[in-house]
């Protein structure tokens, strides 16, 4: 299972956890993690902590779970990347949309 | 052929027996299953059959005289050719070898005598089947095969599309060298060079995400954009909000565009770099010095207009200085195991080249031994500009043809831009574009603009924000000018630049007189070196006086009038000159 999801503690926020390769392939799945329209939920944790790889298309997906969130006022936390990982999101500057710790 | 698994229309079979009783008891057997019958009684008569008849399915008696089973078999199955028609052995041998010789002779089984009636229904209805899904394959393999040559060959068209559209522009120019390959018909890679009406280039590197045909559609509008405005003499910050502007309104969310734009004069000898998503560039500096261009932007495509930023950073070159710009298919070229030659590699390369070899040769090299056998289709670009003066000998590409007088001849205008606008906003384009409607002025686009340039920079620098020039003589001046000028165009209240250009008919061509006001002070201009000479005063590297001394090169008359904030110029062409040679000016 590539993608798993769970709430944390306060059950408002989805922690979406990505194994292995962040690209293409994981299009459907990705969106299928958050794209229920629970009311409850108010922000997103990208757990990176088991993701090797990261692609341009996997940017492209932060960008719409962004949009998805709200956009501008989106409360998305990137966590836990490997070194390979946050130099790719620091590449294409994602930290000025993403909070990335 | 939907359902062609499932058919059960009769079938026509072919039956080969030089038995007359067996024959007929086959015959009448088959018929009585529903199918169509056609008989020989021997294998040269089945061949012709075969031939003029195309049965479905053949039954073959293994010993016939003329020709045997086994020989029309063989003669059967190459007539069949990709067709699968199944071929089934009536026989009364029953020793393994006859059997085997059967089957290689393309038979598909066999039925042993005599006949038993089920068998032989099972028999034809599980070959059936089997041709059936055989045909049903064969028809799905020709309609991919069709449609796949229908969309290479709209692929093809496309490209041709795409490529007048993203045409290289002035990339074999002497001072660029370029390597850019694409992975499929079309690349996610751009690459993109433009000559500036004033002088200099602008060129932008992009990396659509994806590839094929998304990658192009992107890359359609800013390869418009790109050359459109850089032609009209829009500078690189203005070309970059635009092409930002234009792919966030026109891509899906997940779809950006990481890329870098070069602004590069060779005159001033400075480049300002924008980088948004793409590797590290590189400035490789004559005296070996390198110096690390980092992505510090958003790519291209994401942000709105009024978040995105088009800060370029500005550094001082010198003659020989060397710019480099990759995409990160540069940096994932891998190697056999697997390793991909990144960041390190890229760095490792420039650290172990002296200054004899060219940066594009080392990194190409070192790219190529990394990889051991670089396959020519990997999606790869590099691009390295030389700083150097050659460049601005190469002309805008010019797509008018020399018409007569169809157009404006006889105008005038007055444009005045006032307050804030000062310096936040260049009339240049507008100025130049309103010159451009001429057709004998358009093949001087280079010189009218240069004029105007010269004229507002004047106007706005050293007429309203009262800059000496005398600072630009050093690096650390150069520094303080362009801050200080920053500074006081914060503070420009009340001031304004006003241009009047006025155009007119002459018996061999057209005169453009352009007056340019502006608001400050003016200047001594009565006794002004750059006024009253015509040339650099003896013995020293002047920098102040330069754009004066270039207004008077190019055009017939420079005049001064009130405090010296009033300048007027009149610029002549004619008709047998019009396509005179751009680069008079940089001489």
């Amino acid at each position: 299972m590539p993608i798993q999801t769970r709430r944390d503690n306060s059950g408002r926020t989805l922690v979406i956890r990505i194994e292995g390769r962040f690209d293409f392939s994981t299009h459907q799945a990705f969106r299928d993690a958050y794209e229920h329209g629970d009311p409850d939920i108010r922000g997103y944790v990208v757990d990176l902590s088991d993701t090797t790889y990261l692609d341009s298309s996997a940017l492209g997906m932060l960008l719409l779970l962004r949009d998805y969130a709200g956009g501008d006022s989106a409360r998305i936390a990137i966590e836990n990347c490997n070194n390979d990982v946050r130099r790719i999101l620091s590449i294409s500057n994602f930290e000025q949309l993403f909070n990335i710790r | 052929m939907d359902d062609a698994v499932a058919e059960h229309r009769p079938l026509r079979i072919l039956i080969a027996d030089d038995s007359d009783s067996d024959r007929l008891i086959l015959k009448t057997l088959l018929k009585r299953l529903g199918h169509e019958v056609l008989d020989a009684s021997n294998g040269l008569d089945a061949v012709s059959l075969f031939r003029q008849e195309a049965p479905d399915l053949v039954l073959l008696d293994a010993l016939m005289p003329l020709m045997d089973g086994m020989e029309a078999a063989r003669q059967i199955k190459s007539l069949a050719g990709e067709r699968l028609v199944p071929l089934i052995f009536l026989t009364s041998l029953s020793e393994a070898g006859a059997l085997a010789r059967c089957l290689e002779a393309g038979g598909d089984d066999f039925l042993g005598k005599p006949y038993n009636r089920i068998i032989i229904e099972a028999k034809i209805n599980a070959f059936n089947r089997m041709r059936l899904m055989h045909q049903a394959l064969s028809d799905q393999r020709d309609l991919i095969r069709e449609r796949n040559r229908q969309l290479t060959e709209e692929q093809e068209v496309a490209k041709r599309v795409f490529d007048n559209v993203a045409h290289s522009g002035c990339l074999d120019a002497s001072n660029i060298r370029y390597h850019a390959s694409p992975q499929s018909i079309f690349n996610g890679d751009v690459l993109f060079a433009s000559p500036r009406p004033a002088g200099g280039m602008l060129i932008f590197m992009g990396d659509f995400t994806g590839h094929g045909l998304p990658a192009a559609i992107g890359a359609m509008p800013v390869a418009e954009i790109f050359y459109g405005m850089a032609s009209k003499g829009f500078n690189g910050q203005d070309v970059l909000r635009e092409i930002n502007q234009k792919l966030k309104r026109i891509l899906p969310t997940d779809m950006f565009c990481c890329g870098a734009m070069i602004e590069a004069d060779f005159k001033l000898n400075q480049v300002q770099v924008w980088n948004g998503g793409l590797p590290d560039g590189w400035l490789i500096r004559s005296s070996d010095d390198r110096q690390a261009l980092p992505s510090r932007h958003l790519p291209l495509g994401i942000l709105a207009p009024d978040q995105f930023s088009a800060e370029f950073e500005r550094l001082g070159t010198g003659p020989g200085d060397r710019l480099m710009m990759m995409t990160d298919g540069f940096l994932e070229a891998a190697d056999s195991a697997g390793n991909v030659f990144g960041e390190r590699g890229v760095a490792d390369a420039l650290a172990h080249s002296d200054n004899s070899e060219h940066p594009f040769d080392t990194m190409m090299s070192a790219v190529h031994r990394f990889t051991g056998d670089l396959k020519d289709g990997d999606d790869l670009t590099l691009c390295c500009l030389e700083m150097s003066d050659q460049a601005s000998f190469s002309a805008l590409p010019d797509r008018t043809v020399p018409s007569s007088l169809a157009g404006p001849a006889e105008w005038r205008c007055s444009y005045e831009i006032r307050e804030q606008t000062l310096g936040e906003f260049s009339p240049l384009p507008l100025l130049l574009h309103i010159c451009m409607e001429v057709p004998g002025l358009r093949r001087r686009s280079g010189e009218i603009y240069t004029l105007l340039a010269e004229l507002y920079n004047n106007a706005l620098e050293h007429g309203v924000l009262e800059l000496p020039s005398e600072w630009k003589h050093s690096p650390e001046g150069f520094g303080r000018y362009y801050l200080e000028r920053k500074r006081r165009l914060g503070n420009v209240e009340g001031h304004y630049i006003r241009f009047t250009l006025h155009h007119s008919l002459k018996p061999d061509g057209g005169r453009l007189r352009v007056v340019c006001e502006d608001s400050g002070r003016g200047f001594d201009f009565q006794s002004h070196p750059g006024v009253t000479s015509s040339a650099y005063p003896e013995g020293s590297k002047r920098y102040a006086g330069r754009g004066l001394l270039l207004l008077k090169r190019l055009s017939e008359s420079v005049r001064f009038h009130e405090q010296g904030n009033h300048v007027e110029i009149v610029y002549d062409w004619h008709f047998s000159g019009a396509a005179a040679n751009q680069g008079d000016m940089a001489r």
